[in-house]
């Protein structure tokens, strides 16, 4: 496989010509896109990125291997949360036998968990971070598993389709080709019996530093009130796991505490337990097979996901689809924002207590949804309905009518029902309000998206800030909410709501009939050399994808930026003061997906 | 007012118990609303009010036509054959590389025929993207509607083979009337297509032997030419 490293060096423009004119020969123009920043000047380039040229807002770190230039390049992608559009592209590239990078989070505190997850994954180690170790991995693991020379057990060959499935092909299972999975590596020290799992020790030992750090011991007296009976005692403070098995967790993910009787003083998640390494599982497919993968990122919300590949991948091709096809994939979008929210809405009231009253009436609708995916998809989870210039199938007859009683009849008034009964329901206001606060800035620095970065005050939403598809024809409001807290982080999902259901009245009204894919679907979609980051509003945040192609019918990069993980970063933020069963309405407030988060 | 939004709460669950049971009076004369298909698509549609439940397995939603599980193979009854040519294109393009072919090759001259030797699928690899009925050029796999498979054993059983996987094309034809008629109609265009390319075949090859009739006798025969 070639190396996709070779590309004419373009002109620096805009933003990116300041900066070379600030850092001379530190900055030079990179393959493709964007610039590549000497690691010496890089936290220097980034404060200047943030504070001088306004792209204040750092939406995705990933690292590539370029295996055969023994270098590993990370690449940043900056965006400009005051004037939209495009991103600001910077890298820095590292020798790969030892990669060491300087860590932006002292710059951007959201770069924490990309950057942890970039050691984890890629083994570049990034000086002065304050809490470098893996996050999707477990400690002890041998090697970094998206480095190009890393094989998973089982491993069969590097691309898919695989040579043994035809012309001569047997069935056989992989665990009978590898039986003793002997192709797995080990350090040379390993010896299983004595091994032991370091990854909870690592967490406690952490808190226990910062302990000593701050000069708290962990026995503390309780300071009496008014200097009572209480005030000879002494008080300790806990370190507790909440999870991973909880319902309140949204599936297996679990959060370590630090308690100062009920209050959390320190908060960390602890993630990867449904971790498959997903983006190893592209590259090793062609592009077209990743589109059913994505389904199951965050399966709440198939199409989105969907939409967002799709995109990506015609950046690189150079494809636009129809009209109708363009409208079937908003219509689509739209519902699927429809059908997410009511069920995080819902599942915000199971974590309040109300136990799955109002999430049962909430997914009422969403059932009515998948029925209409079913109909046009073929399935209602794991739609896998867009294709690269258009979408798999058109709509069955009646499919657009049935949508219009649904879109113009029962979902205005469904949602106004939401609001009604929920809205000022005095326990999830005495609940909700004033809860989980998150401030605007932290709500940039650390790189929130979607409704958590919007019911911050920060009114940014791809759709306006960098239309895509045909977002640009319709009339709807960017939701904002304006304190910060729980409350506000469910009335805008609300408010959200109400916005798809206007944009889901214009596109029924709007659609035209006619072709629903742009030249012929090819079943080895052959892609240009090049890199395309390309990012939908997903109905949890910002969901970008950042391809690499080196022409080949594999990707050789594709990386995902999940909302859910990445929100998961200001955790801690919104957490420290509140008490333990506030932590279990905050974290419903972000709307995570363990699929997406975990990948 | 203190207490009100929860007996607003309280108010909003028992509408929903009412409604059920005056939708259950409305149905009591055309026979009930469980059990029954028709009351079954109301229940479960966007006019839906009450309970909105389905009691699987005894009621079972009707599964739209374009619904897929997992592939099936189609033999086509009418030429008593397989549609399928083991070009391989399913295989190829199989996100999770479940498919597993064998090619037929002629005992003789040792060329690839166009028929499968065998067809495997692991089912418990497929995940149902219906790629391969997507891409398939000769509409010979496509994907099934029967989603009750569960069976004892993981392994074996669960690796279907091509006698397994094949089905009557009747059975394609009864599950999706749609798609069936669009290939219907491709092939009548085809067909017509092929004896439209053989009848001007037939037509140049007549009058060329017409035209060399014609150098060759010095009085041409009019007929000839002509029909």
């Amino acid at each position: 496989m070639a190396n996709p490293t070779t590309a004419p060096a373009a002109e620096l423009t805009g933003p990116l010509a300041a900066l070379k004119e600030k850092f001379g020969d530190a900055v030079e123009p990179a393959d493709f896109e964007g610039v590549t920043i000497d690691p010496a000047h890089l936290v220097e380039a980034a404060k200047t990125i943030r504070d001088d040229l306004g792209y204040g807002y750092l939406s995705s770190i990933t690292a590539v291997d370029y295996v055969k230039d023994g270098q590993m390049e990370v690449v940043y992608h900056a965006f400009s949360i005051d004037k939209g559009g495009g991103p600001l592209v910077f890298k820095a590239r590292t020798p790969r036998d030892n990669a060491v990078l300087p860590s932006l989070t002292s710059v951007w505190p959201g770069a924490d968990f990309q950057e942890r997850e970039a050691w984890d994954l890629f083994g570049v180690k990034f000086e002065g971070h304050p809490n470098l170790k893996r996050i999707l991995m477990w400690e002890g693991f041998h090697g970094h598993p998206m480095r190009k020379d890393w094989r998973e057990a089982y491993y069969e060959q590097d691309n898919k389709p695989f040579d043994s499935r035809w012309p001569g092909g047997y069935h056989n299972r992989a665990e009978d080709r590898v039986p003793w999975a002997d192709n797995v590596s080990y350090p040379a020290d390993f010896d299983p019996t004595s091994f032991v799992e370091e990854a909870d020790a690592a967490v406690y030992e952490r808190m226990r530093q910062v302990e000593v750090v701050q000069g708290q011991p962990l026995t503390v007296p309780v300071s009496g009130a008014n200097g009572d009976a209480a005030a000879g005692l002494k008080t300790d403070q806990l370190v507790v796991n909440l999870g991973p098995q909880h319902p309140s967790t949204h599936g297996v993910f679990r959060m370590v505490v630090r308690l100062d009787g009920e209050t959390i003083r320190e908060l960390e998640p602890v993630v990867g337990y449904l971790h498959r390494n997903h983006e190893q599982i592209g590259e090793r497919n062609t592009y077209i097979q990743n589109m059913p993968y994505t389904d199951r990122l965050d399966y709440i919300s198939s199409m989105s996901n969907n939409l967002g590949y799709a995109l990506t991948v015609e950046k690189l091709i150079g494809v636009k689809p129809p009209e109708r096809a363009e409208y079937l994939r908003v219509i689509m979008v739209e519902l699927t924002r429809i059908a997410n929210h009511n069920w995080a809405i819902g599942f915000l009231l199971n974590d309040l207590g109300a136990f799955f009253t109002p999430a049962l009436y909430a997914i009422e609708e969403r059932e009515l949804i998948l029925d209409l995916f079913e109909a046009a998809a073929g399935s209602r989870m794991m739609c896998n309905y867009m294709r690269f210039g258009g979408v798999a199938l058109d709509v069955p007859p009646g499919w657009l009518e049935k949508c219009r009683e649904i879109v113009f009849e029962r979902l205005p008034r469904k949602i106004d029902h939401l609001d009604t009964f929920l809205s000022g329901n005095e326990i999830i206001r005495s609940r909700c309000m004033g809860v989980g606060y998150l401030s605007p800035e932290d709500a940039i620095a650390y790189s929130t998206a979607g409704p958590v970065l919007r019911a911050s005050g920060v009114p940014y939403d791809v759709r306006r800030a960098e239309p895509y598809s045909i977002y640009d024809r319709f009339q709807f409001d960017v939701a904002v909410r304006y304190n910060g807290d729980v409350y506000d982080r469910y009335l805008i999902r609300i408010d959200e709501m109400r916005q798809s259901v206007r944009i889901l009245q214009q596109a029924l009204d709007q659609i035209p009939e006619g072709e629903i894919q742009a030249g012929k679907k090819q079943y080895s979609q052959r892609v240009p050399a090049g890199q395309a980051y390309g990012r939908v509003e997903n109905p949890k945040g910002e969901l970008g994808f950042y391809v690499v192609s080196d022409g080949s019918a594999n990707p050789y990069r594709y990386h995902i930026r999940a909302p859910s993980f990445i929100n998961l970063t200001a955790l801690e933020r919104m957490c420290v003061g509140y008490k333990v069963a506030d932590t279990v309405i905050i974290l419903g407030s972000i709307d995570i997906v363990l699929g997406e988060t975990d990948r | 007012m203190f207490g009100t939004g929860v007996l607003r709460g309280l108010g909003v669950t028992f509408k929903h118990f009412v409604a059920t049971y005056v939708d259950d009076i409305a149905y009591l004369f055309r026979g009930g609303r469980y059990y029954n298909e028709k009351a079954l698509m109301q229940r479960q549609g966007p006019k839906a009010k009450g309970v909105f439940t389905v009691q699987y397995p005894e009621e079972k939603l009707p599964v739209p036509e374009n619904f897929r599980y997992l592939p099936f193979l189609i033999y086509d009854t009418t030429a008593n054959d397989d549609k399928c040519t083991s070009c391989g294109i399913c295989a190829k393009v199989c996100p999770p590389q479940c498919i597993w072919i064998v090619r037929t090759n002629d005992p003789v001259t040792k060329r690839p025929v166009p028929q499968p030797a065998e067809f495997y699928i692991d089912t418990t690899i497929c995940m149902q993207c219906g790629f391969c009925a997507e891409f398939c050029p000769f509409d010979a796999i496509k994907m099934d509607h029967d989603y009750e498979i569960a069976t004892f054993e993981r392994f074996q059983t669960l690796v279907f083979d091509k006698q397994k996987l094949t089905k009557p094309d009747t059975y394609h034809a009864a599950i999706h009337p749609t798609d069936w008629a669009r290939e219907r109609v491709e092939l009548a265009e085809k067909a017509a297509k092929e004896a439209e390319k053989k009848r001007q075949a037939e037509e140049k090859a007549k009058a060329a032997a017409a035209a060399k009739a014609a150098a060759a006798a010095p009085q041409p025969p009019t007929q000839g030419a002509s029909s």
